[in-house]
């Protein structure tokens, strides 16, 4: 973790969250700061070694950072409790019928370009 | 002077930050040892381990959860610029992104509508509420966006963050057994479905699995939130 480019991350987060409120763009400052930083890597037509490994780091656990928010669970229970199917229903038969639909759809749309390396 | 009895430290404990960051890492900590002890088996995935852990030691010892959120914060800011990090691997396989551009895009565009189309639809079906329904509508995307798109809906965005994590887990849990189900072999399109339909966590288990896999997660996530952000207010402004 190198904290210039760490600094250089949370430029592009606050730059992003800047655009965010000033625009009023429905499209939250990370996002914009990852296309920002997505840009400026094409501008620099290179990655330096230290922000990969920067990078690398925050997103090697990124699923911890999703811990915190989880816990909230604690407060819904009740909501939860009352209106468990419809959630229930909206999340797992919801989510694995969009996985199924959208990898099937990008397999088949994808399978002129697919190479070997890339098939499992 | 009398000794303190373990009831009032930990009453005093409870509430500095120092409790509710390490009590997040050591979670994750042990939610990892156990995925990895299990050859990094999806139905063990850390985040629901760490966060059945945290949530059943608040509750037994009676911590509100914004006590807890005082130390958990930490992490949960990393998020931010985790975000902007993606950048990062998308970058790393521009070269694969612009060969696969169009299936990419329509990818992206047909999952998003799937996503948000099923979870709104089955709630709808199954007789969810009114605030429930405008808060899972955007369950599919990460969490800051998501939240962000309840809220201009009308929704509850602290019930909106929690459905979206529970999609992720069950994008990542069951995601690719259900691929597998559906014999897709593809790494571009088994990871482009999980980032788009179970953003941050799917995309880390992909990017666990396969490079190729983790790119296009981590890509579809962003578009999607894009995508989500824009069309669902949209859509809810047209029929209203």
């Amino acid at each position: 973790m190198i904290i210039r480019y760490l600094a250089l991350i949370l430029i592009c987060q606050l730059i992003g969250e800047t655009v965010n409120v000033a625009t009023g763009l429905p499209v939250p400052g990370p996002v914009i700061g990852m296309a920002i930083l997505f840009c400026g890597l094409l501008l620099r037509r290179g990655l330096p070694e230290g922000l990969k490994d920067t990078a690398g780091g925050l997103l090697k656990h990124l699923a911890l950072l999703f811990v915190p928010a989880g816990v909230g669970v604690m407060l819904h229970v009740p909501r939860l409790a009352d209106e468990w199917w419809p959630v229930f229903l909206a999340i797992v038969p919801g989510t694995l019928i969009a996985i199924v639909i959208t990898a099937l759809a990008v397999e088949y749309l994808g399978r002129g370009t697919l190479k070997d390396e890339d098939r499992v | 002077m009398t000794a303190p009895d373990l009831a009032q430290i930990w009453v005093y404990l409870a509430q500095k930050p120092l409790t509710g960051l390490t009590l997040t890492l050591c979670a994750y900590v042990a939610g990892d040892w156990l995925y990895e002890k299990s050859g990094r088996h999806p139905l063990l995935n850390p985040v629901p381990i760490a966060i059945a852990l945290i949530a059943g030691l608040l509750w037994a010892t009676d911590i509100p959860y914004r006590d807890y959120f005082e130390g958990a914060q930490f992490v949960h800011f990393l998020l931010g610029p985790a975000t902007v990090a993606l950048a990062v691997p998308l970058y790393q396989q521009l070269e694969t992104l612009k060969k696969s551009g169009p299936a990419l895009l329509a990818g992206v565009l047909l999952g998003s509508a799937t996503a948000a189309g099923t979870a709104y639809g089955f709630a709808y079906l199954g007789g969810a509420s009114t605030e429930t329904l405008l808060s899972i509508a955007p369950k599919s995307v990460t969490a800051p966006i998501a939240m962000g798109i309840a809220e201009q809906l009308g929704g509850l965005p602290s019930l909106t963050a929690v459905l979206v994590i529970l999609t992720g887990i069950t994008g990542a849990v069951f995601g690719p057994l259900a691929l597998n189900l559906a014999r897709v072999r593809d790494w571009r399109a088994r990871g482009l479905a999980l980032g788009v339909a179970s953003h941050g966590i799917g995309t880390s288990r992909a990017l666990q699995v396969n490079a190729v896999a983790g790119a296009f997660a981590g890509l579809a996530m962003g578009l999607n939130g894009l995508a989500t952000a824009i069309l669902i207010p949209l859509i809810f402004a047209l029929f209203r």
